[in-house]
């Protein structure tokens, strides 16, 4: 089956970090994707830019509205996710818990639904 | 007494037919993770066995009973349907099982149906009612009415949560050493709700109460006989054991409350309180303390009275300890200001009381006003005691324990000096 894992954490908390912390978060995140691809399971993988670069686009009564900012302001923001294909919601959770942003933030686990 | 012995035939043959049933549910839902189809696949056959059953006698092999008759009555529907895709899926799986094997026992995935039904992504107030409807097929009306939950609302949860183990991938499997602790803790913690539900009716006026203490132990003796080496699970059947060994002394004559302390011995069950003694000692030697084991040990505790006449309360203080700091439960703490009130004297409980007064979850907790209430008594405060007992009679549902709290606080103006 195949899962979304999606990262949540704190943008600001994220940007206020020292160098070397980013540095080596970073490196974390690179460890872990490496693992995720060097066990067979990854789909596909994105980092997302910050919620300031987002834009909402709705269609009411034919009309386009298009506005500025994320669809929900939230304390943690979905900054990128990991698209893996794993046998069961266990093994999904085990992987999300690996993720770097499990300790720093909060992992969503999603099943795809298949059309 | 006839009818009290048709009435047993019927419970027998009931009881037999549930325990099948689940163990064909969970045979079933192992192998396609799909809980709902699973139920579907078997729901005739069982409706058929719980209505046969009690009259012409439990078949030699339950299981492939039931087997059988799901078999043939899916393939009757798909006959008059004219289509014979209907006969696949479950029913395809339970044809390829019998014949294969058609006079063994099919394997036991019940403990792994348990696992799914107390998995950590399914809302935690739906795992109890869920392992009752698939492990013992409980219909949604008899399991709201135990839970307090319209029909209809228990009916939608069920049903959504069954939805999320199938979509979500919910596997049924028996998680590896690393995480089975904390897992195990959800099957058990499961288990002690629905024995917890049965529990609160210690009259069993209420048949589908009464069931429910039954089927909680027989759980717990399910997940034993599958799990043996695992402490907390042996700690679990011995504390419901010997929970269920003081029914019978709960109420007096006249239906009255009769707490703890004041029961009679001699109407406490002496071989269930043994078999709960040998699970105890059982866990203990494996070396893993836990929550399970040491509420068993403190029941341990108080029915050392049936041979010293005195419960050993300087144990239940002890284990009390143990349990505050593995819970940091208020509720434990509450017995433990009882338990220090009795080795070190009431003023000591109510000073280990007043620890707890900040938390807010207590106000309309009954059980802290009464042992508030009862300590304060003892400890010569009158008015303290009548207001406290006031506020526990005001929060008891169950109106025999507010009648006896209700005489406890006449009591305090009488003289009677029973506290």
């Amino acid at each position: 089956m195949q899962y979304l894992l999606m990262i949540y954490s704190e943008e600001t908390a994220m940007q206020n970090r020292s160098e070397a912390e980013t540095g080596q978060l970073l490196a974390a995140y690179g460890a872990y994707t490496e693992a995720v691809t060097k066990a067979g399971i990854l789909v596909g993988s994105n980092r997302l830019r910050p919620v300031a670069t987002a834009t909402t686009v709705r269609v009411a009564n034919g009309k386009t509205q298009v506005l500025n900012g994320p669809y929900a302001e939230t304390r943690e923001q979905l900054g990128g996710y990991y698209l893996i294909d794993v046998p069961d919601l266990d093994a999904a959770l085990s992987w999300a818990a690996r993720c770097p942003a499990a300790s720093h933030g909060t992992m969503e686990v999603r099943p795809i639904w298949t059309m | 007494m006839q009818r009290e012995g048709d009435e047993l035939a019927r419970e027998a043959a009931e009881a037999v037919a549930r325990r099948s049933y689940g163990k064909l549910v969970a045979f079933l839902a192992a192998r396609s993770g799909d809980v709902a189809g699973a139920e579907d696949a078997l729901s005739d056959a069982f409706a058929a066995a719980l209505r046969h059953w009690p009259a012409s006698g439990v078949p030699a092999n339950p299981e492939a009973w039931l087997m059988v008759a799901a078999r043939r009555r899916a393939i009757d529907a798909a006959q008059r349907r004219r289509r014979l895709v209907e006969a696949t899926g479950h029913v395809g799986l339970l044809a390829e099982e019998l014949a294969v094997r058609p006079n063994e026992a099919i394997p036991d995935e019940r403990l792994r149906l348990m696992f799914a039904c107390a998995h950590p992504s399914l809302d935690a107030a739906i795992r109890a009612p869920l392992m009752l409807q698939t492990v013992l097929g409980f219909d949604a009306a008899t399991i709201a009415s135990a839970f307090l939950v319209a029909p209809a609302t228990m009916g939608q949860r069920l049903v959504r949560a069954k939805i999320k183990i199938r979509e979500a991938g919910i596997p049924f499997r028996v998680p590896e050493t690393a995480e089975l602790g904390e897992r195990l803790d959800a099957v058990l913690s499961t288990i002690y709700t629905i024995y917890a539900e049965g529990w609160s009716d210690p009259l069993s006026t209420d048949a589908r109460r009464r069931n429910l203490a039954e089927e909680g132990i027989w759980l717990g003796r399910l997940v034993v006989s599958l799990l043996p080496d695992e402490p907390e699970a042996l700690g679990l059947l011995a504390l419901m054991l010997h929970a269920e060994a003081r029914r019978g002394a709960r109420r007096d004559a006249d239906g009255d409350y009769v707490p703890l302390t004041a029961q009679e011995p001699t109407l406490w069950d002496t071989r269930l309180i043994d078999e709960a003694e040998a699970l105890l000692l059982q866990a203990s030697r494996l070396g893993a303390i836990g929550r399970y084991q040491l509420e068993a040990a403190v029941q341990s505790a108080h029915v050392v009275r049936r041979r010293t006449g005195r419960a050993d309360w300087p144990a239940i203080e002890r284990l009390y300890d143990a349990l505050l700091t593995l819970t940091g439960s208020p509720v434990v703490a509450i017995n433990r200001a009882v338990a220090v009130a009795e080795n070190s004297g009431p003023e000591a409980g109510l000073a280990a009381l007043e620890t707890l007064v900040e938390d807010a979850r207590l106000v309309d907790y009954q059980p802290y006003w009464a042992a508030r209430a009862g300590l304060l008594a003892r400890a010569g405060n009158v008015d303290g005691a009548e207001e406290a007992y006031q506020r526990a009679i005001g929060l008891e549902p169950d109106p025999v324990v507010r009648r006896f709290l209700q005489r406890r606080r006449a009591a305090l103006r009488c003289g009677d000096e029973q506290w």
